[in-house]
């Protein structure tokens, strides 16, 4: 078939950045996936509290100081990291180097003070249903920043390296930002879940 | 939209065809020799490993279906024992729905919709070849643990307690959950990817209002995976949990409830139907206009029926749960939204027939595959209704009249499409007709061979014959007609016999088909049968909705992409205005790593938990070397 | 046919334990009224089926020559049918619904009814346990359950291990047994008779092989037939049913199974108090005749692999008395 020119895209940029970039598109996408999971946990935990007669079953509702400190801790985040995904936008590849090192740390401190929402439970895993479906809505999440602590961790290598600065990259850690703020979020209602309806 | 001149660095532009193909090609194509083909990143490629695959899995479902009916045709037959049985049909349902049926449709998608919106590749092409490794090692973990003889044997629906740590013997049940997370997982990343690249590689001017109703059909079913699969991720790994390290989720002496198993099941079961039925309607929807010469009547109400459907889906799983004792007023409102889906469905079938009345048919083999699609999926869709009732679905629930039913909606409303679909889209993928001779008798021996077949399994239902036996005895008046059935089933067979003969045959000395050989109206038939690796030389404009009608002598196209490396079109959500040029990911081996290490971790998961821990340090080391840029002109913008 | 004659032995032991077990072959209150509703449900459908159909082959093969092409004239047209059609389809599934939702409210039951069983549904048979207000009257049955005719008779549904389904076609619709959970089913059976009902949702290996029957009698035969039941096992008279009990108790039976009267109270498998009065054994797989019953002690794992009676060694002698004694428990 006969071709007839009528558009020249020569002049357009070489990157897609933010919500024009379908790595926004797909990252939206996998919270999409992510998020339904954990809409899922939570009508889980409700469906199970439904049944039993009582709720915690066996056990008392689980400590608070654990548990609170760590969304202290993931809500202080929340600052650096619009920063982080400011200095992105501004291409300062200084800054968000820096910036990748803190949220590194951001991403590990947490992981501490789960370690200790385990046992605040005072429930194990094959106890009971309240059991299983606490340390799983854990277990998930953690996963969750684990995964995203990786991704901060291989970022930050990255931007120290010489493929740092470069408008993908910066695409990256603005993405990498996002993702961490759904960590985030998605943690408020697991919190509110494991420690406050309990207590209801 | 204005004409500017190229700049003077390698674009389209510049050099005349024959020069930009080349340069093209050597930027597009995958190395030869083994490794370069485990590297491709080619939707095309992988689509049609992903086709050839599943095809694969359908013929090999087909034989333990053939065995059943051999076990069926007598009362108290002993061809097959009761273990064995219960295995093949757990296996027929699970081959079918997780490693036929769903990635058939899917890898459809991988293949038509980058071609049909009118870029390069698909949106994450990477993730694309991970997805179809991870395919196969779900698909050859089910299968090998079937010749090994412990293959799953809780049914495709693996309803605690049965499959549960208590009743479920040895890790048969878990070989089906994990099989489960393989599949997902594909499908999962399948439809991320079908979703971008919708969204955000259109062909400029390719507006909301001018996808072909199949890339809506795609993207409506990507959504429904991304909304149903976590459901039943879910499912199978607490499954997993429970019979591996002692959860109490469905073990109701601890709190947990056998029930929430079949919420959760059902949750992503019913969507999963659409997930299968949607991509079949798009193609209904896309063909039918090529072979009654006029254009589809009805579009908005087509793509509204879409994600009415859609959402619909979401609503409807309970009606796979009448039986089970829930209240009243719940089941009074599952009743209404099952019966309620039939009307989305209706708006489809009157707009079919509308564009078959106003057009001029062209009796070709695709078009009597839509026309048996259209006779089959109304009964289907009818008695799809009945089940929706709870009173009439308290009698035929769990009944013969069940396995006619879906069989009716899946084999006549999907793979009937399916089909029509291979038959009209086989000269694009391999540059080659299939034998429309061979087409006719594949068509007339499958149309009443399956009828035949399903039909009176409708009446033993009522008769009071259950699903999932493995034999009945003899003064049970169901002898005569379960005969007949199997009977017939070798009618059915000897058609799809005949549809594969003609592929493997065509496929190797087919007439060679040329562009466009069905003078259709959509891009892909735009560009040489099969597709170069670059699919298009120019990204085409778009102004219509079929687009090669309104203009067949001239193809409006852009220029000023680069060919000397893989870059592809960005586009806005809505209008489909140019946003960026963007640079594709090149081949690489490591999605392949990547899917190896996936697999090994979710199998020795399987046996111990600590699978995950130490498992997923390959993983991420793989995931690395995927993502880490290897200073190519691609990563680089 | 060869392989139909190698199985002839045990097609003989198999047969003329029929009953009916079919939707289409209503006998109870419930059952006919489902009856009628499939019936009208599947004229009405039949009929949209037509009606698309014909319009099918009309679209396919009017004659086409008088017109110019598809002008924007035949589109609206269109319209008109296309929306019409949509309204007929609203206008139907209402309907539909409707009809079921009024089923549904003619299906309930009575609220006192007139007899009460527990049902406990287990790999792969069905527990009866006729409960009384005086416990002592209580006593229990496999796999037959008998009713008066014409009474309300109301199952409650609990399940031992995996999830069951309860179904008898000929007298109402079906209903699921559920570990953790307890359903309730009412039914009536308006005619007498012998009524197959069978497990419908997959429970395990045998799930093919886990029928009862429902016989159906009149209020005195029924109330004759419970009061025979509420009896201790019959006390042996002959030699060789004598031998028989001692048989029983001196081997693994009374580990599982109980005989009311005797020492024997186990209760893994059925009670055999009567086993001698039932139609059938092993869940609805054989007649119950002294052959059959001697073939299944025998070999229980043939005749229905995986289930839980293990293969008891006897001598021959041992398994005349034993089945002997068995088919004297009236």
């Amino acid at each position: 078939m006969k071709e007839r020119m009528i558009l020249d895209v020569s002049r357009l940029p070489l990157h897609a950045t933010g919500t024009a970039s379908p790595t926004w598109w797909g990252t939206c996408a996998f919270m999409l996936i992510e998020g339904s999971g954990f809409g899922l946990v939570i009508a889980i935990y409700l469906y199970l509290m439904s049944l039993a007669p009582h709720w915690p079953i066996d056990a008392p509702p689980a400590d608070l100081w654990a548990g609170t400190s760590l969304t202290a801790m993931l809500l202080a985040s929340v600052v650096p990291n619009i920063w982080v995904s400011r200095w992105a936008q501004q291409r300062n590849l200084k800054k968000v180097r820096l910036g990748l090192v803190l949220m590194s740390f951001c991403g590990m401190a947490p992981l501490v003070f789960r370690a200790f929402e385990f046992p605040a439970l005072h429930v194990r895993w094959d106890d009971s249903a309240y059991g299983s479906i606490t340390w799983t809505i854990l277990g998930l999440h953690t996963v969750h920043i684990l995964t995203d602590l990786v991704d901060t961790l291989v970022l930050a290598c990255l931007m120290f390296s010489r493929h740092g600065d470069n408008a993908r990259r910066y695409g990256d850690v603005e993405d990498n930002a996002l993702y961490w703020h759904f960590v985030v979020i998605t943690w408020l209602p697991l919190y509110a879940c494991i420690y406050w309806v309990p207590r209801l | 939209m204005t004409i500017e001149p190229g700049r003077s660095a390698a674009t389209d532009a510049g050099p005349n065809e024959a020069e930009l193909e080349r340069r093209l090609t050597q930027t597009w194509s995958s190395q030869r020799g083994f490794w370069g083909a485990v590297a491709s990143v080619d939707h095309k490629v992988i689509a049609r490993r992903y086709i050839v695959t599943a095809l694969v899995f359908l013929a090999l479902g087909g034989l333990l279906a053939l065995a059943m009916r051999i076990q069926l045709a007598r009362p108290e037959a002993r061809f097959i024992d009761a273990d064995r049985y219960n295995q093949i049909f757990t296996m027929h349902g699970s081959n079918m729905m997780f490693l036929f049926a769903v990635p058939v449709m899917e890898a459809m998608a991988v293949y038509l919709v980058p071609l049909m919106v009118g870029t390069r590749n698909i949106a994450f092409p990477r993730l694309n070849a991970f997805s179809y490794w991870i395919f196969l090692a779900g698909g050859l973990l089910l299968w090998i643990s079937f010749a090994l003889d412990t293959a799953p044997d809780v049914g495709w629906f693996a309803y605690a307690p049965l499959s549960g740590p208590e009743y479920g013997a040895g890790k048969r049940a878990d070989i089906w959950a994990q099989m489960i997370t393989f599949t997902e997982l594909s499908a999962l990343a399948i439809a991320v990817e079908i979703v971008v690249t919708v969204l955000k590689q259109r062909a400029p001017g390719m507006s909301l209002d001018r996808i072909p109703l199949l890339v809506w059909s795609m993207l409506v079913m990507a959504s429904l995976v991304i909304m149903a699969m976590p459901a039943i991720m879910f499912a199978s790994s607490t499954l997993i949990m429970d019979r591996l390290v002692g959860t109490q989720f469905y073990n109701p002496a601890e709190g947990g409830d056998a029930l929430l198993w079949q919420h959760l099941f059902w949750f992503f079961g019913h969507p999963e139907v659409y997930i299968i039925f949607l991509p079949a309607v798009g193609m209904v929807s896309t063909i039918l206009p090529t072979f009654v010469r006029r254009p589809i009547f009805g579009y908005l109400p087509l793509v509204m029926a879409l994600i009415a459907t859609g959402v619909l889906a979401f609503g409807l799983w309970v009606h796979h749960m009448f039986v089970v004792g829930l209240p009243r007023l719940g089941e009074s409102f599952f009743t209404a939204s099952s019966m309620a889906i039939a009307i989305p469905a209706g708006i489809q079938i009157f707009c079919w027939l509308a564009t078959l009345w106003a057009g001029r048919p062209v009796f070709k083999v695709p078009l009597l595959f839509l026309i048996g699609f259209i006779v089959t999926f109304v009964i289907g869709g009818l008695t799809g209704v009945m089940v929706a009732s709870v009173p009439f679905d308290s009698q035929v629930h769990d009944t013969y009249f069940v396995v006619a039913h879906f069989h009716y909606v899946l084999i006549g409303g999907a793979v009937f499409p399916l089909i029509a679909a291979i038959y009209y889209w086989f000269p694009k993928m391999t540059g080659r007709m299939m034998s429309e001779r061979l087409g006719r008798w594949a068509f007339w021996l499958i149309f009443i061979g399956f009828h035949v077949t399903f039909f009176p399994m409708h009446i033993l239902g009522l008769q009071g014959m259950p699903r999932r036996i493995y034999t009945y005895q003899p003064d049970l008046p169901w002898g005569t007609l379960n005969l007949f059935v199997s009977l017939s089933s070798v009618v059915l067979s000897l058609g799809f016999l005949i549809f594969f003969i003609d592929i493997i045959r065509s496929w190797s000395s087919g007439r060679p088909a040329g562009e466009n050989p069905w003078n259709a109206s959509t891009l892909e038939w735009a560009t040489g049968s099969p597709p170069p690796p670059y699919n298009f030389r120019a990204i085409p404009v778009v102004d219509t909705r079929d687009p090669l009608w309104s203009q067949p002598d001239e193809l409006p196209v852009t220029s000023g992409l680069r060919s000397d490396r893989r870059e592809l079109l960005i586009s806005s959500v809505v209008e489909a205005l140019p946003e960026a040029r963007e640079s594709s990911p090149q081949d690489s081996v490591w999605p392949f790593w990547a899917a190896i290490a996936t697999s090994i971790m979710l199998i020795w998961s399987i046996f111990s938990p600590w699978a995950i821990v130490w498992g997923s340090v390959p993983i991420a080391v793989t995931l690395i070397g995927w993502f880490w840029p290897k200073g190519a002109a691609e990563d680089e913008s | 046919m060869k392989a139909a004659r190698a199985a002839l032995p045990i097609s003989m032991l198999l047969s003329g334990c029929g009953g009916i077990q079919s939707a289409l072959d209503p006998q109870g209150h419930s059952a006919i009224l489902l009856r009628d509703l499939i019936l009208v449900i599947v004229a009405i459908c039949s009929l949209v089926w037509l009606a698309v159909m014909i319009v099918l082959v009309w679209a396919l093969l009017r004659r086409r020559d008088r017109e110019p092409g598809d002008g924007q004239g035949s589109d609206r047209g269109m319209r008109i049918w296309v929306s019409g059609a949509v309204a007929a389809t609203v206008l139907i599934i209402s309907g539909l619904t409707i009809g079921s939702f009024y089923t549904t409210r003619g299906l309930n039951g009575a609220k006192n009814p007139d007899v009460t069983i527990r049902v406990r549904a287990q790999q792969w048979w069905w527990q009866f346990i006729y409960e009384d207000t005086d416990p002592a009257r209580n006593f229990q049955t496999a796999n037959e359950l008998h009713i008066p005719v014409g009474k309300e008779v109301r199952v409650r549904l609990e399940s031992v291990d995996v999830i069951h389904s309860f179904w008898v076609p000929s007298l109402a619709g079906k209903l699921d047994l559920i570990p953790g959970r307890e359903n309730v089913l009412t039914f009536r059976a308006e005619r007498s008779g012998v009524y197959r009902g069978q497990c419908a949702e997959f429970c395990g290996l045998q799930h093919s092989h886990m029928a009862f029957f429902i016989i159906a009698e009149s209020e005195e035969s029924y109330r004759q037939w419970a009061g025979a039941q509420r009896q201790s096992g019959a006390e042996p008279v002959e030699a060789e049913t004598s031998a028989g009990k001692a048989v029983f108790a001196a081997r693994q039976c009374a580990a599982c199974h109980t005989i009311r009267g005797t020492a024997a109270a186990g209760t893994t498998g059925p009670d055999l108090t009567h086993i001698g009065s039932r139609r059938t054994i092993a869940a609805g797989l054989l007649e119950n005749t002294r052959g059959s019953l001697a073939a299944w002690i025998a070999d229980p794992q043939t005749l229905k692999p995986g289930n839980n009676m293990p293969i008891v060694p006897l001598s021959s002698d041992e398994l005349r008395q034993l089945s002997a004694y068995m088919e004297s428990l009236k």
